[in-house]
């Protein structure tokens, strides 16, 4: 079977102390010559034979991004049989995802997820009664690409690539329409207004190229919901850990639920925080809304801080709240320290596994205790910065690329004088390209733009 | 019982439209016994609607559809009485034949074929059942009760399916022009579990040419050199005198008309149920939706030689017969237009076409084979094409071979008949350049390159034109290796044509190739600098230079096409129980189970199947296999 050639990240894209960097396909060899600078400098890895490890390092260019040792394991010989690479580097967000830029730029295509779990059974390395995992790796992995790529992209960049689309489209219909009916749309001096219109396009990716490259595409930190009853001091305990001493604040808006999301920075950790209307069992059907949406926060935060009015007993309401959160990484708080407490901490400590500490929101009692369970949390990596952030971001640029890539081909085509039937074919890629980051195929949108926008017909 | 009287045939062919004409003809001449049921024998090959063949991208279909040996082409060629090259100052990819045809005797030129085509035989009648015995079709039975058995029947019933035409608040049970409709076969196809829809569309009046003030509208020729449609054609043969269209245009007036008038329309009444197409709208749509624009084109277009009607494209619509009056007459040229036909929108049946494979055939009916409008398209050309298809998979299927599908990256068609079987369509279906992905390939000039092979295989393409063919391929490749190999050094002589072009003097010498790339140059105009260069046909010598100039995006489409084929050739198997699938999201399994897609590239093109469901499909498959 002949594929292309696809590489990612095959360890957590976290500060552990080792990444691998997995590159599979025919070009995997050449690639890493591009790349690699071994030691003895005159080594050519294609000619290396297989299952042997080389150090040196990996260059961009000039530039030297890390120390590594290099894998060879030529098919079918290797996880997925085909010829493999596997860069041993330093651990540490920044560097891996360097390693997998130039990668990538020297020919490999960032792996689908499951991908190489995928070549591994089309190529019969894994065992047939293996098949049903794989598929639903593959499945549950996309499902999580596309929900993260889309849900961590930042509500305003959705909306430009959104306008940016909306831009190409309209111009693609303009010129589809007039090759498909000569007689009733002209093209006449169209070439020349479309190409300032590109250029502008064009400044407009790189820009959005620029602000992928510093990560501030993607909303990033540790997702972390408020959970509980109405008054159990929620929104104290988010002013609190807005005070001023500790916090930058901004305010995401975009989102597409009225839950405000809040950013605090923790000592180097990013946390994504919410506040959540109050949970419990009610017949008001607005606050049932709230409380439904409240849930539907919490069902895929990375953190749950669950708020306790400790001055009263524990209801029905407590009880959900304690079961829904079981799975969850949480951390149960007792607040209203300051005032006579009913709930101590050794009656919820039997409640629930989750650590239990007391706090007052009021008087500021307790959050120094919180931030370093959070923290804790944090650097055991028990609650993770989000793998697919990076990978996403990485996804995004490309797409960037390859769209201001295409973009340029159309500008090529009009100094080129082509004819306008060619602008068609990189409008169209340009199209799609954007349309991958915002998780948007083409399918009809064509057709529909030209019979919505343009009267065409007999 | 009084007895009926029973005939059997191998091929039945329901309808003599376009799409009837083309599958007889193929069935016939592949040598089967066919008999074409029409209820009309004097409506044969019928331009119900507009005077022409071709257009955009319809062009390329009758060039694909003669390449593969059908005769809407050959007709034309022989009836047409103007014909243009659209987009001729575009690239060759949109470049699109369209002719003016004398109806009549389009019409009568095609029956005069079929009359005289072995094999085959027509009868008068109207087909009132379909007859089946365990999901395999038999035969047909007719409104006087007579059965005709065959082991393939095509339907291609085009409009006429319990068909109404409607204006104002006037509305008959015909079929188009007037003619009887056929008001009991969908009845028969329900029986047998066939989803229908019901779909519109409309036309324009027929006005008389004596009654027209051409001073007051712009005169259209034809071209001066005239290209044909078949590749069989001689162009020399057709270079004849040419009648000319005009072109006038609505006005505010004749928008205010409308509008004013829009509750008689039985469109917004809601007296019309059907789907109507998005791209021939109705005027009144057309005011409707593009309330900006103060005035729309109106092309006037004579219906033949001998006849005074003449077409007003741009112009159709199913307002009240005073309202036509009234509107017609508001635009410049037509102040004192007497119609002689209204006119009016049709509604008929017409099935979801999604329940048939490639190839034609119903999936769940074997030997049932469909085309044209009765499978959802519209269109003279997308039917014809449609009805080749049908014709030539019903008679392979009797003949015991297998079936044939063109694919995405062969052909318009391969487009056209993937977009009916797979995607979700819910009005008729035009054929549009921009649904080609692969268009740069697809071109009307190399059709013949790209099907005439297959159609020899087929059996429907002479030993003499496939021969002619080869030789052809033969003389393209030698030209091209040719050039690339012709330097061209830096003499005076060259460097005059290069600056009377406009283009860049040369510093160093270069390849003929090299130079053909330049846009503002071309293989013809290069022709001085290339004294060795042999006589060839002119079609020999527009591949040489498309191949050439083109070079770079054909290789990208090439490419492309590579990757599309992989995941064509995986096919499906047809007993594929996707609820024994795993992991499958359940919007793709119920999509999955509703198209059963026959490959892995079929699946991929139906909206609600991800990737990821591909990939978990693909898995599936090996697993398997093995």
């Amino acid at each position: 079977m002949n594929y292309d050639t696809i590489a990612a990240v095959a360890t957590a894209m976290s500060s552990s102390g080792i990444g691998i960097i997995r590159i599979s396909g025919d070009q995997a060899f050449s690639i890493i010559d591009r790349i690699f600078c071994p030691k003895n400098a005159e080594k050519k890895m294609e000619e290396q034979p297989t299952y042997t490890i080389h150090y040196g390092t990996i260059i961009d260019g000039t530039e030297m991004l890390d120390e590594v040792l290099v894998l060879l394991m030529r098919g079918p010989h290797s996880y997925t049989a085909e010829d493999t690479v596997e860069i041993d580097c330093h651990g540490g967000v920044l560097v891996m995802r360097r390693i997998l830029e130039v990668v990538i730029k020297n020919g490999a295509r960032l792996a689908e997820p499951g991908e190489f779990t995928k070549r591994a059974f089309l190529n019969g390395r894994i065992d047939l009664s293996q098949a049903e995992a794989v598929m639903d790796v593959i499945q549950s992995k996309n499902q999580l690409a596309l929900k993260s790529s889309v849900s961590q992209l930042k509500g305003s960049v959705k909306n430009k690539i959104e306008i940016l689309r909306k831009h190409i489209l309209y111009d693609l219909a303009f010129i589809e329409s007039a090759l498909d009916d000569p007689e009733h749309v002209s093209l006449e001096g169209y070439s020349e207004e479309l190409y300032e219109r590109i250029q502008k396009l064009i400044c407009e990716i790189k820009n959005l190229l620029q602000t992928s490259e510093n990560g501030r595409i993607l909303k990033e930190g540790i997702k972390t919901v408020i959970l509980g009853k109405p008054n159990a001091g929620k929104s104290s305990l988010l002013n609190v850990l807005l005070g001023e001493e500790r916090a930058i604040v901004t305010d995401i808006a975009g989102t597409t639920r009225d839950i405000l999301e809040e950013q605090i920075q923790l000592q180097g950790i990013s946390l994504n925080i919410s506040d959540t209307a109050g949970i419990r069992l009610t017949d008001d059907l607005i606050e049932q809304i709230g409380v439904t949406r409240a849930r539907e926060q919490a069902k895929d935060a990375d953190l749950i801080l669950y708020v306790v009015d400790s001055s009263c007993p524990l209801d029905e309401s407590d009880v959900e709240i304690i079961d829904f959160i079981k799975d969850k990484k949480s951390i149960v708080l007792l607040n209203k320290s300051d005032l006579k407490p009913v709930v101590s901490i050794e009656m919820m400590a039997e409640k629930t596994e989750h650590p239990v500490l007391s706090i007052s929101a009021k008087d500021e009692d307790g959050i120094e205790k919180l931030e370093s369970q959070i923290r804790e949390f944090f650097f055991q990596g028990e609650v993770s910065f989000n793998d697919e952030v990076v990978i996403t971001n990485l996804r995004h640029q490309t797409a960037l690329r390859e769209t201001e890539n295409s973009l340029s081909m159309v500008l090529l085509s009009i100094e080129n004088g082509m004819s306008e039937d060619f602008y068609s074919i990189d409008l169209t890629d340009a199209y799609t390209s954007l349309g991958k980051i915002i998780g948007e195929e083409m399918g009809e949108d064509l057709v529909n733009e030209i019979f919505s926008k343009f009267c065409v017909g007999k | 019982m009084s007895s009926k009287y029973e005939e059997r045939c191998e091929i039945i062919v329901v309808g003599a439209g376009h799409a009837g004409c083309e599958a007889a003809l193929a069935c016939a001449r592949l040598g089967l016994q066919t008999i074409m049921f029409t209820v009309s024998v004097d409506s044969i090959a019928l331009m119900p609607c507009n005077p022409n063949i071709g257009g955009t991208s319809k062009g390329h279909l009758v060039r694909e559809i003669d390449a593969l040996g059908g005769e809407m082409g050959r007709n034309i060629d022989k009836t047409f009485i103007q014909s243009k090259m659209l987009n001729a100052s575009k690239g060759p990819a949109v470049h699109s034949l369209r002719a003016q045809a004398d109806k009549a005797e389009y019409s009568r030129s095609m029956r005069k074929t079929l009359e005289n085509t072995e094999n085959l035989s027509i009868v008068q009648s109207e087909v009132t059942e379909i007859l089946t015995e365990s999901n395999e079709v038999t035969g047909v039975r007719t409104y006087s009760g007579a059965v005709y058995y065959a082991k393939s029947v095509i339907l291609c019933t085009g409009t006429y399916l319990k068909a109404r035409c409607i204006y104002g608040d006037v509305s008959n049970h015909t079929g188009p022009n007037g003619l009887q409709s056929a008001n009991y076969l969908t009845d028969s196809l329900k029986a047998l579990g066939i989803e229908m829809y019901r779909f519109k569309t409309g036309t324009p009046a027929r006005i008389d040419r004596r009654s027209i003030d051409f001073s007051k509208m712009e005169e259209q020729f034809g071209d001066e050199t005239v290209v044909p449609f078949s590749f069989t054609t001689d162009p020399e043969d057709i270079q004849i005198e040419q009648v000319s269209c005009w072109l006038t245009y609505t006005n505010e007036n004749t928008h205010e008309i409308i509008r004013k008038n829009l509750d008689r329309s039985p469109l917004y009444s809601g007296i019309i149920e059907g789907t109507g197409p998005r791209y021939c709208p109705s005027i009144e749509d057309k005011v409707v939706k593009f309330a900006d624009k103060n005035r729309h084109q109106v092309f006037i277009e004579p219906e033949g030689l001998h006849t005074n009607e003449m077409y007003v494209g741009g112009m159709s619509s199913s307002l009240p017969e005073d309202v036509q009056h009234e509107m017609y007459s508001s635009v410049a040229g037509l102040e004192h237009v007497r119609i002689v036909r209204n006119a009016y929108a049709i509604e008929y049946d017409c099935i979801n076409p999604r329940q048939l494979n490639p190839t034609l055939e119903f999936k769940k009916i074997h030997g049932l084979f469909s085309g044209g409008q009765f499978n959802g398209s519209s269109g003279y050309e997308e039917a014809a094409a449609q009805g080749l298809v049908a014709g030539i998979n019903a008679a392979r299927r009797v003949l015991g071979k297998e079936l044939i599908t063109l694919d995405r990256s062969q052909a318009y068609i391969g487009v056209l008949i993937d977009d009916l079987v797979t995607k979700e369509n819910r009005e008729p279906y035009r054929m549009m350049t921009s649904r080609a992905e692969y268009r740069l390939l697809l071109r009307q000039d190399n059709a013949d390159l790209r099907l005439t092979k297959i159609g020899y295989e087929i059996g429907l393409i002479s030993e003499e034109r496939f021969q002619k063919l080869l030789e052809k391929e033969k003389q393209i490749q030698e030209e091209i290796k040719r050039v690339s190999h012709v330097n061209i050094g830096t003499r005076k002589e060259v460097q005059d044509i290069l600056v009377s072009y406009e283009s860049t003097p040369l510093t160093s010498g270069i390849t003929l190739e090299e130079l053909i790339k330049r846009p503002e140059l071309n293989y013809e105009i290069l022709a001085p600098l290339d004294p060795d260069r042999p006589l060839l046909a002119r079609g020999v010598a527009e591949q040489v230079s498309i191949n050439i100039k083109y070079e770079g995006y054909i290789k990208r489409q090439l490419k492309q096409i590579e990757q599309f084929k992989k995941l064509e050739k995986k096919k499906i198997p047809e007993d594929l129980d996707y609820r024994e699938v795993p992991s499958l999201r359940i919007e793709a399994r119920q999509k999955l189970e509703e198209y059963h897609p026959v490959s892995i590239g079929q699946a991929s093109r139906i909206s609600g199947v991800s990737p990821a469901d591909i990939s978990v499909l693909l898995v599936y498959l090996e697993q398997r296999k093995r």
